[in-house]
C-alpha cells in the first residue's frame, strides 16, 4: 500500500527588504505603491495559491552607523495593506508578520479579528519575536525585553490573543428587530487574563470572525522556536528547502506535535523558496547566475561579509581576497535591525569555513559571498521545477513552499503561467479553490 | 468652484440612533462585513461629499448620552477596526476622503503613522485620521500597561492644564507631532534607485525624528516613505476648551457641536483664539459643525421617523451634537445660514441608514446644488485638495 498522494501548498512572499530582491532589474517596480501589491496578490490568486505573505521590519536597518542603502528600503504597514488587498482578491489568504514585542495582545487581536471579518475568513498571523533595543527606540516600550524572555512573551502573547478571539463563541448576535434583542448574551466578549507579562480584563469588541482565529504561522528555527510552533502554530515557515535538511526538519517538528495532543496534518510545513526558470535547465542555470550577480554586487558583498566579521571592511576590494583575521566576537555592533545576523551562531568557525572555501576555490570576496549566499532553491525548466516541488512534498521534505520572487511585482508571473499548470496536471495542486477561508485552503480545520 | 459648505458624513453602526438597527431596511447582521460599508461610502461618493468618517473606540459601543435599559444588549454591539475598514473601502472608491478614528492613549504613534501613510497609498491620497483619547478605566484595563488616573470629563471645560484629562490631550498633541514628523521623515525624492552606485535610497534624505517627550520617545525614520499627500489630514472632535487646544495645536480639521448659529460663532472665536495662542493663526484649521439628522420629505414625515425610533428605544434620543429633524430643504437652509458664521462645513451623522444617508446624498445635496451651493462633481483627487489644502513642504527638506 503506497502512501496517499499529498497536495502541494503554495504561498507568495512579497519580495523582501534584503538583497534577494533585485531592484536594479529594468522590470522592477515600486515596493510601496499599492498597485505592486495588487499585481502580485492577483497573480497568486489567479494561480490558486494558498496565501500571500508580508514580512515586517520596524526600524530601517543600519550598518556601520548609517542607514543601509544598498537594498530595497521601506515598506507599508502590514495590516493596512492586507485590508486593502482583501478588496482586490476574493479567496487568497492574507498573511501578515506582526511582532509580539512591540504590540499588545488586545490591539493585535482586535486588528486580526477585523482583518478576518473584512476578508471573509482569509487572515493569517506570522508571529515573530524581537528583543532588540535598536528597534525599541521607535516604541513606547523601548528595548526592555531580555533575549531569553522573548519566546515566553510570544507564547503568552499568542495564548492571550487566543483567549480574546475565543471570548465570542459566535452565537451571541441575535439582531432580532421584533424583540429588540441585539445581543443574546450581555457578557459576550468578556475576558480576564493574568500572567507575568499581561494583566488585562474587559470585553473584546470584535465578535467572532469567520475563521474563529486567524491562521497562525511561525518561523522560529531554534529548539524553542520549533517547540513554540508545535504547540501553537498552524503552519511553519522554515528555511530548510533541500531534501535532506527538509526531511530532518519536517520529521522533527511533526514529531513534536503529539506532545501537544496534535496530529501531523495540523501543522503545515512551508519552507521559503527562491526560483529561477528557463526554457531549458541550462538556460535557467545561466539566468540564475546572472540573478545571483545582481543580488550580490561588489558593495553588497562587502556589507554581507561585514555582517559576519562584525568589523568595518570598507577598505577591502570585493574582487580581492578575504580578510586574514577571524570575525570579531562579542557584541555585534556593525549591523543593526537585521535578523540574519543572529543566525551566525559561531562567527569564528563560520569565518574560517569561508576563508578555507575561498582559498580552496580561489574565490574573491564577491564570488565567495555569491556562493555562500545560497543558490536559488529551484533552478530549471518548468518541468524540472514542478517535478522537484512535487518530489520534495511527496518525500515529506515539506508540505509546499512559500515562494520568494526576486523581482517586484512581476516575479511570480512565469511560475504562475508555467509551473502551476504542470503541478495541476500532476494532480497535486488545486485547479479551483474548494473553500472560502484560508483554513479551508490549508486543510487544517477549526481552531482547537 | 462653488462657495457652499463642505459636507461630510459620519458613518457608525446602523446610524446614530440606538434603535436604528430595528428599522425594516436596516441590515444589523452585516455591520462586520466589508460590503455594508462599501455601499455607504459609495453612496456618499456618488454625491461628491468631501469625506466620510468611521467611528471607533477600543471598547464595545456604549453611548453615554443614551444609556441603555438592558446593558446595551438592545443596540448594535461589536465592530471592526476603523483604520482597516477604511483601507478595505479605499480600493473600491476613487475620490472621497476616508477618515478612520484612532485612539492615541494606548497605542503606538509609530504604528499609526505608517498605517495612515499606507491608507494614503492605498487610497491614492485620500487618507485622514481622527485622533481621540481613551479616558475610561475600562479601556485602560484592556491594556493593563499604565495607570491613567481618575479622569473627570468636566475638567475639559474649565481648562485646568494640570488635570489628568488635560494630560491625556497633551499626550495626544505629542502623538500627533510624532505622526507628522514620521510622515516627513522621508523626503519625497529619497528613493533614487541609482544603479551606478548600487544605492536604492539617498540616506541623506531620510531623517531621524528624535522625538522625546513626557510620555514617549520615538527615533524614526518611518519604515514607510512619505505618503502621497505629504501630510494626511488630522482631525479631532471638541466640545470644550481642553480638546479645542489640542485641535488648535495639532489638527487640520476640528469637529465641533454648536447648538445654534450664535453658538457656532462663539465656538469659532474660541478656536481662532486658541489657534493664535498656539502660533498657528496663518495655517488652515477647518471647523466642521456636527449635526445628527433625521430627514423626511415633509416635516411631519421626519418627525414620525424620529418618533418611531424613539419609541423603539423607549426614550427620546439625546446627543452631544445638535439634533436636526426636518426636510432636506430645511436642512439646506440651516447649513447655509450657519455657514455664514465662518464654519468650513458640516459633518452629518445620519440618524438611521440607509434612510437618512439617502436624505443627505439625495435630498440635501440636490437641494444645495439647486441653489448652486454644492459641487456637482469632484474637483480634486486628494482629500487635501478637496479641502483646499496644498501639498505641504517637508519640514526636513533643505
Amino acid at each position: 500500500m503506497s502512501k496517499p498522494i499529498k497536495q502541494v501548498h503554495l504561498a507568495a512572499h512579497f519580495p523582501g527588504v534584503n538583497n534577494t530582491t533585485v531592484w536594479s532589474d529594468p522590470a522592477a517596480g515600486s515596493h510601496i505603491e499599492f498597485s505592486s501589491f495588487v499585481k502580485l496578490a492577483q497573480t497568486a490568486e489567479r494561480a490558486k495559491f494558498d496565501f500571500f505573505f508580508l514580512a515586517e521590519g520596524l526600524r530601517l536597518r543600519e550598518q556601520g552607523g548609517e542607514i543601509y542603502d544598498l537594498d530595497v528600503v521601506g515598506r507599508p504597514d502590514t495590516f493596512t495593506v492586507l485590508a486593502a488587498l482583501a478588496a482586490a482578491t476574493e479567496r487568497l489568504g492574507l498573511a501578515g508578520t506582526i511582532n509580539s514585542t512591540f504590540n499588545e495582545p488586545f490591539e493585535v487581536a482586535r486588528q486580526f479579528a477585523s482583518l478576518d471579518h473584512l476578508s471573509a475568513g482569509r487572515a493569517a498571523w506570522n508571529v515573530v519575536t524581537s528583543w532588540d533595543a535598536f528597534t525599541g527606540e521607535n516604541f513606547r516600550r523601548g528595548g526592555f525585553l531580555p533575549q531569553d524572555q522573548r519566546y515566553e512573551r510570544a507564547r503568552t502573547f499568542l495564548s492571550t490573543a487566543a483567549e480574546l478571539f475565543d471570548s465570542w463563541r459566535g452565537d451571541e448576535v441575535a439582531a432580532d428587530r421584533e424583540s429588540g434583542v441585539f445581543l443574546r448574551d450581555g457578557n459576550a466578549g468578556a475576558f480576564r487574563h493574568r500572567d507575568a507579562h499581561f494583566d488585562i480584563e474587559g470585553r473584546f469588541p470584535v465578535p467572532r470572525s469567520p475563521q474563529g482565529r486567524p491562521v497562525i504561522l511561525q518561523a522560529g528555527d531554534s529548539d524553542e522556536g520549533r517547540e513554540f510552533a508545535a504547540s501553537s502554530a498552524d503552519a511553519i515557515f522554515s528555511r530548510h528547502g533541500s531534501l535532506e535538511q527538509g526531511q530532518a526538519f519536517y520529521a522533527d517538528v511533526k514529531g513534536r506535535l503529539a506532545g501537544y495532543g496534535r496530529t501531523p496534518d495540523q501543522l503545515v510545513v512551508l519552507p521559503a523558496a527562491t526560483f529561477v526558470l528557463g526554457d531549458t535547465d541550462a538556460d535557467a542555470r545561466e539566468r540564475a547566475d546572472v540573478v545571483r550577480h545582481q543580488q550580490v554586487s561588489g558593495p553588497t558583498a562587502i556589507k554581507l561579509l561585514e555582517q559576519l566579521w562584525n568589523a568595518d571592511l570598507s577598505a577591502y576590494d570585493p574582487d580581492g581576497p578575504l580578510p586574514d583575521f577571524d570575525p570579531l566576537v562579542g557584541e555585534h555592533t556593525i549591523a543593526r535591525g537585521r535578523a540574519s545576523v543572529r543566525m551566525h551562531r559561531d562567527p569564528v568557525a563560520k569565518g574560517r569555513e569561508w576563508r578555507a572555501l575561498a582559498e580552496e576555490k580561489n574565490l574573491s570576496i564577491r564570488e565567495l559571498i555569491i556562493q555562500v549566499n545560497g543558490e536559488q532553491t529551484f533552478v530549471g525548466s518548468p518541468t524540472t521545477v514542478a517535478g522537484q516541488i512535487d518530489d520534495l512534498v511527496q518525500a515529506d521534505a515539506s508540505d509546499g513552499f512559500i515562494l520568494v520572487p526576486h523581482v517586484t511585482p512581476g516575479g511570480l508571473d512565469e511560475f504562475a503561467d508555467k509551473v502551476v499548470p504542470l503541478l495541476q496536471e500532476r494532480g497535486v495542486f488545486r485547479t479551483e479553490y474548494s473553500g472560502t477561508t484560508l483554513r479551508d485552503h490549508l486543510g487544517i480545520g477549526e481552531p482547537r | 468652484m462653488t462657495t457652499g459648505p463642505h459636507l461630510a458624513v459620519a458613518l457608525d453602526s446602523a446610524g446614530w440612533h440606538p434603535a436604528a438597527w430595528r428599522l425594516p431596511e436596516a441590515r444589523p447582521d452585516e455591520v462586520l462585513t466589508a460590503r455594508y460599508w462599501v455601499e455607504q461610502v459609495r453612496a456618499a461618493e456618488a454625491a461628491a461629499l468631501d469625506f466620510v468618517t468611521f467611528e471607533d473606540t477600543l471598547a464595545l459601543q456604549h453611548d453615554p448620552f443614551n444609556p441603555s435599559q438592558r446593558g446595551n444588549t438592545d443596540r448594535v454591539q461589536g465592530r471592526v477596526d476603523s483604520v482597516l475598514l477604511a483601507a478595505r473601502v479605499a480600493p473600491l472608491t476613487s475620490h472621497i476622503g476616508l477618515i478612520p478614528t484612532a485612539v492615541a492613549t494606548h497605542t503606538e504613534p509609530f504604528h499609526l503613522s505608517k498605517a495612515i501613510a499606507t491608507l494614503d497609498y492605498v487610497s491614492s491620497g485620500r487618507a485622514g485620521v481622527r485622533v481621540r483619547i481613551a479616558w475610561e478605566q475600562a479601556d485602560n484595563r484592556h491594556f493593563g500597561r499604565r495607570d491613567i488616573g481618575a479622569t473627570d470629563l468636566a475638567d475639559a471645560h474649565h481648562g485646568d492644564k494640570t488635570s489628568p484629562l488635560s494630560d491625556l490631550f497633551d499626550e495626544t498633541a505629542d502623538y500627533v507631532e510624532v505622526l507628522r514628523r514620521l510622515w516627513d521623515s522621508w523626503e519625497d525624492d529619497a528613493e533614487i534607485r541609482d544603479v551606478a552606485t548600487g544605492r536604492f535610497v539617498d540616506r541623506d534624505k531620510l531623517h531621524y525624528i528624535d522625538f522625546a517627550g513626557r510620555w514617549f520617545a520615538v527615533k524614526g525614520p518611518s519604515i514607510t516613505p512619505r505618503p502621497p499627500q505629504g501630510q494626511p489630514i488630522v482631525s479631532t472632535l471638541s466640545h470644550a476648551i481642553i480638546p479645542t487646544r489640542l485641535a488648535a495645536r495639532a489638527a487640520d480639521l476640528v469637529h465641533v457641536t454648536p447648538t445654534d448659529r450664535a453658538d457656532a460663532t462663539r465656538i469659532l472665536d474660541e478656536v481662532r483664539a486658541e489657534q493664535a495662542a498656539a502660533g498657528r493663526e496663518h495655517e488652515t484649521l477647518h471647523v466642521f459643525a456636527d449635526l445628527v439628522v433625521f430627514l423626511g420629505e415633509t416635516g411631519t414625515a421626519a418627525r414620525d421617523h424620529k418618533n418611531r425610533l424613539d419609541d423603539l428605544a423607549g426614550a427620546g434620543y439625546a446627543s452631544d451634537a445638535e439634533i436636526f429633524v426636518g426636510t432636506p430643504a430645511e436642512l439646506a437652509d440651516l447649513v447655509l445660514d450657519w455657514h455664514t458664521t465662518g464654519l468650513s462645513g458640516f459633518r452629518l451623522r445620519p440618524g438611521a441608514v440607509p434612510h437618512d444617508l439617502a436624505g443627505i446624498t439625495g435630498g440635501l445635496v440636490q437641494e444645495l446644488r439647486g441653489r448652486g451651493r454644492f459641487r456637482t462633481g469632484y474637483e480634486a483627487s486628494t482629500l487635501r485638495g478637496l479641502l483646499g489644502l496644498s501639498r505641504p513642504a517637508n519640514r526636513y527638506a533643505a
